[in-house]
């Protein structure tokens, strides 16, 4: 973003979302929107990120637990179905996966280096599960 | 559509009673407070109007004054004509976010009544309170009396909503001295009062959809600087020309005039003391009589304490041989406020007058007339003199032993 001197902002300690007038913005796809360059969609942050989850498409029900959940809207659903995952702004928390309820996980997590390719060929099995092994989480 | 009320041209009210008629007759949109000794009866006298369909707007009573005044900056950012009154401690309890007002330029009008901090507690008045909030970013204007307290209100909207200006006001009475003490109050109709200050002009609005906002974002080093300069030159070049307007536009409705730095007998002045709130008055009587008994005697009053009118102040100092600056407020380790401002203002003038500083009537103890009289005394000397003849900081109607510094 443009460094402007102290007399070439608007004054208060706001930032406007969208340049120019927006109307039926909840009705409008994140990439139609005319975001401005404060606000935080047009940031990549995905420099913070240690760890990156990655989706399996071949599992996935389109349950949108992970859009729900996500913290960050970094889950891209379109028509209730998962899409993908906007890598410009997932922090890597891991809540996608926590919260996948597929077996396996339609997501998993990953080092950031980690080949796309090569993380959907070694994706795991299904797995029977033992009902003595641990704990049902909640 | 709220009720109007037929007011007689001079009402018999207090301070507090004049604020109140002054938030209901320019139909702000949101009082949040928390009532506190001695500010109450401004936002009880609010709630009863908008209990008695006298208002439109909202009441909301928070959990505390820093809930109050954080209540004010949302309904402010939201886009709404804002105010609130608190005192004293309830002040301090505000002072975080009055930072926060500021410096996100939201015109917010607070009647500060103004009050000693403790401790020890105690709710009478001094300038503790206002000499806290005089960094934090706030316009600060300064009443003597319920007629003042009540046409400042006038004032404070209406260049604190200015789109030039957007910054937030404090008008400051003195606790009980002015905010309890009935006095004749010329009032204004409510049309006219309204008309003067005019609906309220949104800017940057929370509730204008078509243009998300966010309000108080985070900067660090890369952009605080930027914002905090670009506050100060509002207060520093804007502010005092958008107050002289007002003035004079409220001088053509009322006849009432209004300085930025009010003068008695300040023309041929030899002595001089400034001073603020009810004192302002009581040393006005005591020049003049200085004045039977030889003494050239004049006042001078601060009416707008932030910013400071530091050109204003030279000016009207410019031909004075010594001037009392009188704190009401411990300084804690240094000289008072007025005394260090009046200072700076002068240094680098010709203006060589011997300035000396007298701290009084700290929890509301008394500035009586004989005080008045012997530091007029002293100032004479001073200027006779051409220096010094007493310590430069001297406590005034103190008990026990005369108590003094440098």
């Amino acid at each position: 973003m443009e460094k402007k001197g102290w007399d070439g902002f608007e004054i208060g300690a706001m930032l406007r979302t969208f340049d120019g007038a927006v109307q039926d913005i909840a009705t409008t796809l994140p990439e139609n929107r005319p975001y401005s360059q404060s606000s935080s969609f047009t940031a990549s942050v995905a420099d913070w990120r240690i760890e990156k989850p990655l989706f399996n498409k071949d599992y996935c029900i389109d349950c949108q637990f992970c859009w729900i959940y996500c913290p960050d809207m970094s889950i891209i659903s379109r028509d209730k179905k998962m899409v993908g995952i906007d890598f410009d702004h997932c922090k890597g928390c891991g809540i996608c996966v926590q919260v996948c309820p597929t077996n396996p996980k339609s997501l998993l997590m990953f080092p950031e280096q980690k080949d796309e390719e090569a993380a959907l060929a070694e994706w795991p099995k299904k797995e029977k599960k033992d009902q003595s092994e641990e704990p049902k989480e909640d | 559509m709220a009720d109007t009320i037929e007011l007689r041209d001079i009402e018999v009210w207090d301070g507090n009673m004049a604020a109140s008629h002054a938030l209901r007759q320019v139909q702000v949109d949101v009082v949040a407070a928390y009532p506190i000794t001695p500010s109450t009866p401004i936002v009880e006298g609010y709630a009863g109007f908008k209990a008695n369909g006298y208002v439109d707007g909202e009441f909301v009573m928070t959990e505390s004054e820093h809930g109050a005044m954080s209540c004010c900056i949302g309904a402010a950012a939201a886009g709404g004509r804002v105010a609130t009154a608190t005192s004293s401690q309830g002040f301090a309890l505000m002072l975080e976010t009055l930072y926060s007002a500021s410096g996100m330029r939201l015109p917010i009008v607070l009647n500060l009544v103004n009050r000693a901090i403790g401790a020890p507690l105690n709710v009478n008045g001094d300038h503790s309170d206002m000499y806290m909030g005089r960094d934090s970013g706030w316009i600060q204007f300064g009443a003597y009396s319920p007629q003042e307290a009540y046409d400042l209100n006038f004032i404070a909207f209406k260049v604190s909503e200015d789109h030039d200006v957007r910054l937030p006001a404090i008008v400051n009475q003195d606790g009980f001295m002015t905010s309890h003490t009935a006095q004749g109050v010329h009032t204004l109709s409510d049309e006219a009062a309204f008309n003067f200050v005019g609906e309220y002009k949104p800017m940057n609005d929370m509730l204008d959809l078509d243009h998300p906002v966010t309000h108080g974002v985070q900067t660090e080093e890369d952009w605080h600087f930027e914002h905090k300069a670009r506050q100060q030159h509002a207060l520093m070049t804007a502010v005092i020309p958008k107050i002289e307007a007002a003035f004079d536009e409220f001088e053509k409705l009322t006849g009432r005039k209004y300085n930025i730095v009010e003068s008695y007998s300040m023309d041929d002045a030899e002595v001089a003391v400034i001073c603020m709130g009810t004192s302002v008055e009581t040393a006005r009587e005591v020049a003049e009589e200085m004045r039977a008994n030889g003494v050239k005697a004049g006042v001078v009053g601060i009416r707008v304490f932030r910013p400071w009118p530091l050109e204003q102040i030279a000016a009207v100092l410019k031909n004075v041989k010594a001037v009392g600056l009188l704190d009401r407020s411990s300084p804690h380790g240094a000289m008072g406020a007025l005394y260090n401002e009046v200072a700076g203002s002068l240094f680098n003038t010709d203006t060589k007058a011997v300035l000396t500083n007298y701290i009084y009537g700290l929890g509301g103890r008394d500035l009586t007339k004989a005080h008045l009289v012997s530091i007029f005394t002293e100032l004479k000397a001073n200027a006779d003199a051409g220096k010094p003849t007493t310590p430069l900081q001297q406590y005034i109607g103190l008990r026990g032993p005369k108590l003094s510094f440098f």
